[in-house]
């Protein structure tokens, strides 16, 4: 096994793993690890914006987007997080721009925002402008500007090495094992610190807006490695994702003015969130669109409904809503090419003439690796840091999301603890220690992946993958109850048993053998989909991203806490909670 | 209906030179992509056939290859746009060419890399930012000029239907043009200048012979040869 040394080393390089290999490398020298090529990180799909209470076009108060954000995590975001987050995203976003971020750009020059699901005016309730954005293609844009500033200060990029194990000794950590795709070769990273930045894993779902990429390694890694994860019950269920195939339409589209409609021609939105409608948070309108089509109001009694950006019928509603802004064809083409684009080609529709079919689509893990508010990574109720390991992004939790992430958020919530995780990265590597490695490091992993490679009880991992993405979306989506959360367990662990036993993969080689990672990061998302399962059946309440039918109501005296995950020891896991941080606002019912 | 697959296969452990392979899928929709159909080659029949791909709706931009011959997207090209005839499609996939084939479909990328780093592709300005630590101020006609470069996503498609850089690996590549574009046209970059002195270069856009396949192969309709046209006037005029 070669070994390289750095001071710290940064898995995965999307935005939060950039941001915090920016501001690490300028006190450590560190190393960026990716299994993708940077520029194919997810964080490039994101769309709609990035929120920041600039007050561009408007008035905006950050402390807007702070109470935003906590009443759109249902009260369970930590609130000295909260803060952090929506204060610090106003001069990140300025520092995006000033690496030269192409934001589109208002008359005055100034960047443009617009408006987004549960971003309001406190005062008024009504919808505020905050997501600055770069056409429909922000994420494009920051993944982009976040790559090229590191070729410019020479960030040293391992490409296309799959991560695969933390070397954790006691209460510090000693880097990380990876696999050199191209060669097959185990790698010895041995670092002061580790980020994981290695975002979601909607691919557990069978209807996702994910990436085929996005299969929580790094998330598992750590569950392996000791770490409970946070309130991985909640998980978001984008309300507009493409009919079947689940790429995402964002939420853009209905702040520019977008209409969703059931079959039968209904604003159905006016029902159940009064005041901002199409607008309201998205496990709202996500549970809005099912109950629809359970009530046989989809669209020709089909499993979706519509969503409408013709100029005519965004028009219309502007109108009856008394604002003068009117839009056309072009204006929607200028706006939203991308997404003109998904329903032309994926389609066959032209949004500009149509209206789009959509269903809600797996989106994003709102829980995850748990973190202070400098990416360390904390260990149980107790919140004990461990030394040198720190998390940023979707795969962690701080927790701003809390129970449902508001659009926009994600984006933020990268560069904003991206950053501050790539500071603490080079203070910390300042005084830390290198450590020694283990005897024997490497070999259990070597000797999973050597199992997976000669396994030969004649089960592709394709089959044991759409089993579960089949159970999950069957029993732990949109709506969840006691029988369907238990009966996914069930399956998830004879899948995890299967896997164990009667794996067997084609390609036996060492050059580019994805058929041996897909199976390895099968593995990753059966640990996840099974922790997801258990957390939720565990959770008797409804919260944001979680609504359960059998206990429809938010329970604040029960489950005002986090809950944090770990193997039991029997192969299945166990659950304790920690109470959420409070701050200036008090739960109250959540109305839209 | 039903589609029969040609690809074009080569695994270094145990193959002397590259052969195709044949596959039939049934029960294929012609909203298929042929990522779909790929992954169902890979996942159903053979596991060890080797791409890559990622994202799966044409915006992280890993699976380009040569689809019926031409440089396409594989998640962005449906089985209805490849001409179904008695409800069969023939499908033949191949490597873009011009870049060393590791595995099957998948190709050192690393000269194309190399390649858009030399034409420094990154943002430079000396000038201070605001006092007032808000953003730099840019109008929205300045915006517009180089918006269509900012869309590219480095997926090769441009670069490995060129004849010129199939000639010559050297040349830079209709890819890396269009990302000098991007910030040579930004009214907020100061180092066109620099840009331009790279690319006026025997290996920068003299290599360019209007010959269009770039602009034919983008998945996300860059003008390309439109953009590497700008930036051979910018040389020549010495103005941006």
């Amino acid at each position: 096994m070669k070994t390289h040394v750095f001071d710290a080393v940064i898995v995965g390089a999307g935005g939060a793993g950039l941001m915090a290999a920016l501001y690490a490398s300028r006190g450590a020298n560190v190393a960026v690890v990716s299994k993708l090529y940077p520029t194919r990180s997810h964080t490039g799909t994101a769309q709609g914006g990035i929120g920041a209470a600039l007050g561009n076009l408007e008035e905006d108060r950050w402390e807007w987007h702070a109470y935003d954000t906590v009443k759109g995590s249902d009260y369970l975001a930590d609130q000295d997080a909260v803060d952090v987050l929506c204060k610090e995203a106003i001069e990140t976003v300025i520092e995006l721009e000033h690496m030269g971020l192409p934001f589109d750009r208002l008359p005055n020059g100034r960047i443009s925002q617009r408006r987004f699901g549960g971003h309001t005016n406190n005062e008024t309730g009504k919808p505020v402008m905050r997501a600055c954005h770069a056409a429909d293609r922000t994420g494009h844009m920051i993944l982009q500007t976040l790559y090229q500033q590191c070729i410019k200060n020479r960030v040293n990029f391992f490409d296309e090495f799959h991560v695969v194990d933390l070397l954790r000794a006691g209460d510090a950590v000693r880097g990380i094992i990876a696999y050199e795709i191209a060669t097959g070769e185990l790698h010895v990273f041995h670092s002061k610190a580790v980020l994981f930045a290695t975002g979601g894993w909607g691919r557990c779902w069978d209807v996702t807006s994910n990436a085929h990429s996005l299969t929580g390694d790094g998330t598992a890694i750590c569950l392996r490695n000791g770490v409970p994860l946070q309130d991985m019950e909640f998980f978001q269920f984008h309300p507009t994702g493409i009919y079947k195939l689940g790429i995402l339409i964002t939420e853009g589209v209905r702040g520019e003015g977008g209409i969703l409609l059931n079959g039968k021609g209904e604003r159905f939105m006016e029902k159940y969130a009064p005041t901002i409608k199409d607008l309201a948070s998205r496990d709202v309108v996500s549970r809005a669109i099912f109950l629809e089509i359970q009530a046989g109001r989809g669209i020709n009694g089909q499993n979706y409904v519509h969503l409408d950006v013709t100029p005519e019928t965004v028009n219309k509603y502007l109108a009856e809503a008394g604002e003068t802004r009117r839009v056309d064809r072009a204006y929607i083409e200028s706006k939203l090419p991308d997404i003109a684009d998904f329903a032309r080609t994926y389609l066959g529709v032209d949004p500009v003439e149509e209206p789009m079919p959509i269903q809600p689509t797996a989106h994003y893990a709102m829980g995850g690796i748990p973190t202070d508010l400098d990416g360390r990574v904390i260990l149980g109720a107790q919140k004990q840091v461990l030394n040198g390991l720190y998390a940023a992004g979707e795969c962690a939790c701080v927790s701003v999301h809390g129970a449902n992430r508001l659009g926009t958020n994600s984006l933020v919530d990268l560069v904003v603890f991206g950053r501050r995780a790539g500071r603490h990265i080079a203070e910390y590597c300042q005084g830390a220690d290198q450590g020694r490695l283990a005897t024997g490091t490497g070999d259990a992993v070597y000797g999973d992946l050597e199992r997976i490679r000669n396994g030969s009880g004649g089960v592709k991992p394709y089959t044991l993958r759409r089993r579960m993405q089949q159970t999950m979306t069957d029993n732990v989506g949109v709506f969840r109850t006691e029988a369907t959360m238990s009966k996914a367990v069930e399956d998830l662990r004879e899948l995890r048993h299967d896997y164990q036993t009667k794996l067997q993969i084609d390609d036996k080689g060492k050059t580019y053998n994805t058929d041996l990672l897909e199976a390895w990061e099968l593995g990753c998302l059966l640990e996840l989909a099974e922790v997801t399962a258990v957390a939720a059946c565990a959770r008797q309440e409804s919260r944001g991203g979680h609504a359960r039918e059998d206990f429809p109501e938010r329970d604040d005296e029960r489950y005002l806490m986090h809950s944090l995950a770990a193997p039991d020891g029997r192969g299945g896991y166990t659950l304790e909670y920690k109470p959420v941080v409070m701050g200036r606002y008090e739960p109250k019912k959540r109305v839209y | 209906m039903q589609a029969k697959l040609r690809i074009r296969r080569f695994n270094p452990e145990t193959d002397k030179k590259p052969w195709w392979g044949e596959y039939t899928l049934d029960e294929v929709l012609r909203t298929d992509t042929v990522l779909d159909l790929l992954h169902r080659v890979k996942w159903e029949q053979d596991g060890t056939l080797t791409l890559r791909r990622s994202c799966a709706h044409g915006v992280c931009g890993s699976d380009a290859m040569r689809i019926n011959g031409a440089n396409a997207l594989a998640c962005k090209t449906l089985v209805k746009e490849l001409g179904v005839k008695n409800d069969v499609v023939k499908i033949q996939v191949e490597p873009i060419l011009g870049l060393t084939v590791e595995k099957d479909l998948l190709v050192d990328m690393e000269p194309f890399f190399d390649h858009y780093r030399s034409v420094m592709p990154y943002f430079v300005t000396d000038t201070p930012v605001p006092a007032d630590g808000r953003e730099r101020l840019q109008s929205p006609e300045d915006r517009a000029r180089f918006d269509d470069t900012t869309k590219c996503i480095l997926c090769a498609a441009c670069t490995t239907s060129c004849p010129s850089f199939w000639a010559d690996g050297r040349y830079v590549g209709p890819a890396a043009i269009v990302q000098a574009h991007r910030f040579i046209f930004d009214s907020r970059d100061e180092a066109a200048g620099e840009r331009l002195d790279v690319l006026a270069d025997t290996f920068g856009v003299w290599r360019c012979r209007t010959i269009f396949n770039c602009t034919n192969a983008c998945p996300r309709e860059i003008k390309v040869t439109e953009a590497i046209a700008e930036v051979k006037m910018a040389i020549t005029s010495g103005r941006v």
